[in-house]
């Protein structure tokens, strides 16, 4: 790309960014520069802080809740709000769509910027230019189309004709092509680089790692909420998928973990053999694809995968089919076949699964330390029916004082206390119905150095009082620092297992990014 | 009263969360005695006359026998519109037992009964396993039922068997003789039922002390001790000085929320109903079975609408096919007033029988001071109101601090 001599060097500077949230530092003085018609891509590992400056750009960490500047075509910029940014030309597009399923493609693109005409809808100007913005796009559909019919990939093309619609300047995808099949992202990323070619900057941000090659022009890497470099692509030197993953993941590594020596060569404990799983709307995809893992008593076994790759699909599917369907392969426990069919089996069976979103899918927020301690295991204190609430009271009292629960007494209502408390109440709530196997998805999500220190002791216990633990994490360090053998998945596919000493951080991000022609089937 | 041990904080370690709960309790019982005040002076004096608190309980005793079911629903995260129409019908077919197939009325009861409950199946199998939510399938059965309730009481169905009438409008009188003027044996039931909460709050309290747990601060347990003790004794003396003594429903009532309490706090089932309205995501993620849950509570609600079709028919001594109208809105009423939340997850039986007592207090004090029916209706949907409002107040007080 040619820097044209009338525009200034950079469309977009974003200079020593901060951004806080209680008790965790997400963005430290980020620097990031997009030269005007480029296509620029954001890497970073999950929670490096990538999605956060998206949100102070566009708006919605209002100015004033961040630290630093952003500068956009020369003139530096406060957004309030979305519309704010909007206004200016910076159209971010989320991860997650924002389109009203129910209403119609024309409706969709220009909702909140309605075509009127004295005051009412011009149906007819709303419609002919919708028609000339989806030909842009390429989406060869009629604009009363309601949106919820087509599919996911012609719905991001939606996005990106209201994107259009607005007059943007910059345009910032955020995971554009996660949920995208081959065809859908290919012709997406087509409709992008037209896009650059028309002189709108874009911005990407994506964990795939061959298509951000192709299509880049520079790349910034984010780690930790700092900004690692920029490496350009039309250099001397071309840059491998090494070079981003070496810069990606290169944090140096202190001692947050607990020295640890597992006995390994246990029994095996849990094997999953074979198990698909298809999306639960979207019935053709596999969302779990023939996977097949094992843990031992008194291992720690990590799951490594990037977002979207089917770890937390893989968990749920196993624990009673709490996820997906169309769901076949084989559960053993202790050698012995199961039916794993509700989530009563599944803890019957010895089996425990503490979810990634606490808040959502593993506490009772507006109820107390107690009541959520015994709530998976109540008929072990309720053998007729009827709850012995001494003993309720005293086997609450003792895993709070067993994992040093910060709380006064165990009747705190559990949505009072901090992430990590609260991680170690559903840690209490699943050690109390004595499993086999726990599964712990994202344990230390959220939570300080401090308490995670604890969390990862406590694992530890647990594998040295001759359980099998799963652990799941999107922070290669910590499975490299806790567990004894490390599963990658890559699209639903396990791509690799490696003990821990075989195992770096680029040697597991390697395996995590593989892509669906790359895995020998 | 409740036996339910409380739930409490003291003061210096207690997370506000805790102390707005026992605030909200202190709120509503508050309230309730300044309404009785008021209707005690507005009435001259009539309000708490032996006989108009006797007739009080009977004629309220369906606001607190359904706001039981009622609350269950609620905390589980739905609702139940069909009450009302449920009452009628059930009305109905014990009427027709009784009168037109000469059954003894204990049999039409039970058969009121197992109709209740076929009636909450009916309606718990959309919910549970269709999925259909409560407000849709209640909203059905509250036409549906009310339907077949005109169609088999074509008209009045009067001349029910003594001892059916007596259910509602009878009591124990001069079992153990009399002292002056006033039932030997109600007063032993005062007397009892006060030693009873005082011995069950003693033993609770000391119970969570031996665990470490936090209680109430001593004057504050000491206080709300005398305060109930005192009131439990000017009822029993109140209802001796009757000309029925203890009325039966008063028995009724007094066994249903004992059983209710029990079952709200002490019970796997009660339990779990809470993990469901607090977090239905997290509750089938603890392997709690979510469509069962569902099932049973809506086939309680049947069998507390019969039970309330029992009193309210007997009252009346009369089925009709407009019986019941707007008792649902009766019962969610005093849930609500009770500290209930909308969103689920939240109540206590102790509240709602106090949200009941509320509602009944109304009724009784506005027709005593003869109200016109329709301002009865404008100011009961103030009072509600008016309950949640100062109940949303103290919560954002409670956040803000």
């Amino acid at each position: 790309m040619s820097v044209q001599a009338a525009r200034p060097e950079f469309v977009l500077e974003m200079r020593d960014i901060s951004k806080s949230f209680p008790g965790v530092k997400a963005l430290s003085d980020v620097t990031f520069k997009v030269r005007p018609g480029e296509i620029h891509a954001i890497c970073g590992e999950n929670g490096a802080g990538k999605s956060t400056l998206m949100k102070v750009l566009s708006g919605v960490y209002p100015y004033g809740t961040y630290e630093g500047q952003i500068v956009f075509n020369g003139q530096e910029c406060k957004y309030r709000n979305i519309k704010d940014s909007e206004h200016d030309g910076v159209v971010v597009i989320q991860q997650e769509l924002a389109l009203s399923p129910h209403l119609s493609i024309a409706e969709n693109i220009f909702l909140g910027n309605e075509r009127l005409r004295h005051g009412f809808i011009d149906w007819a100007q709303t419609n002919s230019q919708a028609s000339k913005l989806l030909t842009r796009v390429g989406l060869d559909e009629h604009p009363d189309t309601k949106v919820q019919t087509i599919g996911v990939g012609k719905q991001q093309l939606v996005e990106i004709a209201k994107a259009l619609s607005k007059d943007v300047k910059l345009l910032v995808l955020d995971e554009p092509t996660a949920a995208l099949n081959d065809d859908d992202s290919e012709h997406l990323l087509d409709l992008v680089r037209g896009l650059r070619d028309e002189g709108i900057a874009c911005v990407i941000i994506s964990h795939k790692l061959g298509e951000i090659r192709a299509i880049a022009d520079t790349i910034t890497v984010i780690r930790d909420g700092q900004t690692v470099g920029s490496l350009d692509m039309h250099g001397v030197e071309p840059v491998t998928e090494a070079m981003i993953i070496r810069q990606m993941v290169g944090r140096p590594l202190d001692n947050r973990f607990p020295e640890h020596e597992s006995q390994t060569g246990g029994d095996l404990l849990m094997e999953v053999e074979d198990w698909t799983v298809h999306h639960p709307v979207d019935t053709a995809r596999r969302v779990v694809d023939h996977a097949s893992i094992n843990v031992r008593a008194g291992e720690i076994v990590g799951i490594a995968g990037l977002m979207g790759a089917g770890r937390t699909e893989l968990a749920m599917s196993v624990f009673g089919k709490s996820y997906g369907r169309d769901i076949s392969g084989k559960v053993r426990i202790k050698g012995r076949d199961v039916q794993l069919n509700t989530v009563q089996q599944a803890i019957d069976a010895g089996l425990a699964y503490a979810s990634e979103d606490r808040k959502r899918y593993g506490l009772n927020l507006i109820d107390d330390i107690k009541h959520n301690t015994v709530s998976a295991a109540l008929k072990k204190i309720a053998p007729k029916g009827v709850i012995d609430k001494e003993e309720e009271a005293q086997v609450a009292e003792e895993y709070r004082k067993k994992l040093n629960t910060k709380a006064p007494n165990v009747d705190v209502v559990v949505g009072t206390l901090s992430g990590g408390n609260q991680q170690k109440v559903v840690l209490s709530k699943w050690m109390f119905t004595d499993p086999d196997v726990l599964i712990l998805d994202e344990p230390t999500r959220g939570i300080d150095v401090g308490a995670k220190y604890e969390i990862y002791t406590h694992i530890n216990a647990l594998a040295d009082s001759g359980k099998g633990v799963i652990v799941i994490s999107s922070e290669l360090p910590e499975l490299l620092g806790i567990c004894d053998r490390i599963y990658t998945l890559s699209m639903g596919r396990i791509t690799g297992c490696l003990p821990r000493s075989a195992a770096n951080q680029e040697s597991l991000m390697e395996l995590m990014t593989k892509e669906k022609e790359e895995i020998v089937e | 009263m409740s036996t339910t041990p409380e739930v409490s904080a003291s003061a210096d370690v207690a997370p506000a969360a805790h102390r707005k709960v026992d605030m909200q309790q202190f709120g509503i019982m508050l309230a309730l005695a300044i309404i009785v005040v008021l209707f005690e002076i507005m009435t001259g004096g009539r309000l708490l006359m032996a006989d108009n608190v006797a007739s009080l309980l009977q004629q309220n005793a369906y606001v607190i026998i359904l706001a039981l079911g009622m609350l269950m629903i609620i905390i589980a995260g739905h609702i139940d519109l069909s009450v009302g129409s449920v009452v009628a019908l059930l009305g109905g077919i014990m009427a027709i037992a009784m009168i037109n197939w000469n059954l003894p009325w204990p049999v039409a009861c039970l058969l009121g009964i197992v109709a209740g409950l076929l009636v909450g199946a009916w309606q718990g199998f959309w919910v549970a396993y269709w999925g259909i939510p409560g407000f849709i399938v209640t909203l059905a059965g509250m036409l549906l039922f009310r339907g077949l309730a005109i169609v088999i009481v074509g008209q009045t169905i009067a001349g029910f068997p003594n001892g059916f009438v007596q259910v509602a409008n009878g009591g124990m009188l001069g079992w153990f003789g009399f002292m002056g003027s006033m039932d030997i044996f109600t007063l032993l039931i005062g007397v009892v039922a006060t030693v009873g909460f005082v011995f069950s709050q003693f033993r609770s309290r000391q119970r969570l002390l031996a665990h470490g747990l936090s209680v109430e601060p001593q004057g504050l347990f000491f206080g709300k001790l005398i305060a109930i003790s005192v009131l439990v004794l000017a009822v029993g003396w109140i209802l001796s000085l009757s000309s029925i003594g203890t009325p039966y429903v008063l028995v009724i009532c007094g066994v249903l929320v004992l059983a209710y309490s029990f079952v709200m706090s002490n019970t796997v089932f009660g339990r779990n109903i809470y993990a469901i309205g607090g977090n239905i995501a997290a509750a089938r993620l603890s392997g709690i079975d979510v469509r069962r849950s569902h099932f049973l509570m809506y086939v309680n609600m049947g069998f507390l609408a019969a039970i309330a079709s029992i009193v309210t028919t007997s009252r009346s001594g009369a089925a009709v096919a407009a019986a019941g109208q707007n008792f649902e809105l009766d019962a969610i009423a005093a849930c609500f007033i009770g500290g209930a939340a909308v969103s689920g997850g939240v109540g206590r039986v102790v509240g709602t029988i106090i949200g009941a007592l509320v509602m009944g207090v109304l009724n009784m004090g506005l027709s005593i001071m003869a109200v016109d029916a329709a301002w009865q209706q404008a100011i009961k949907g103030l009072v509600l109101l008016a309950a949640v409002a100062f109940d949303m107040l103290q919560k954002r007080r409670g956040a803000a601090a």
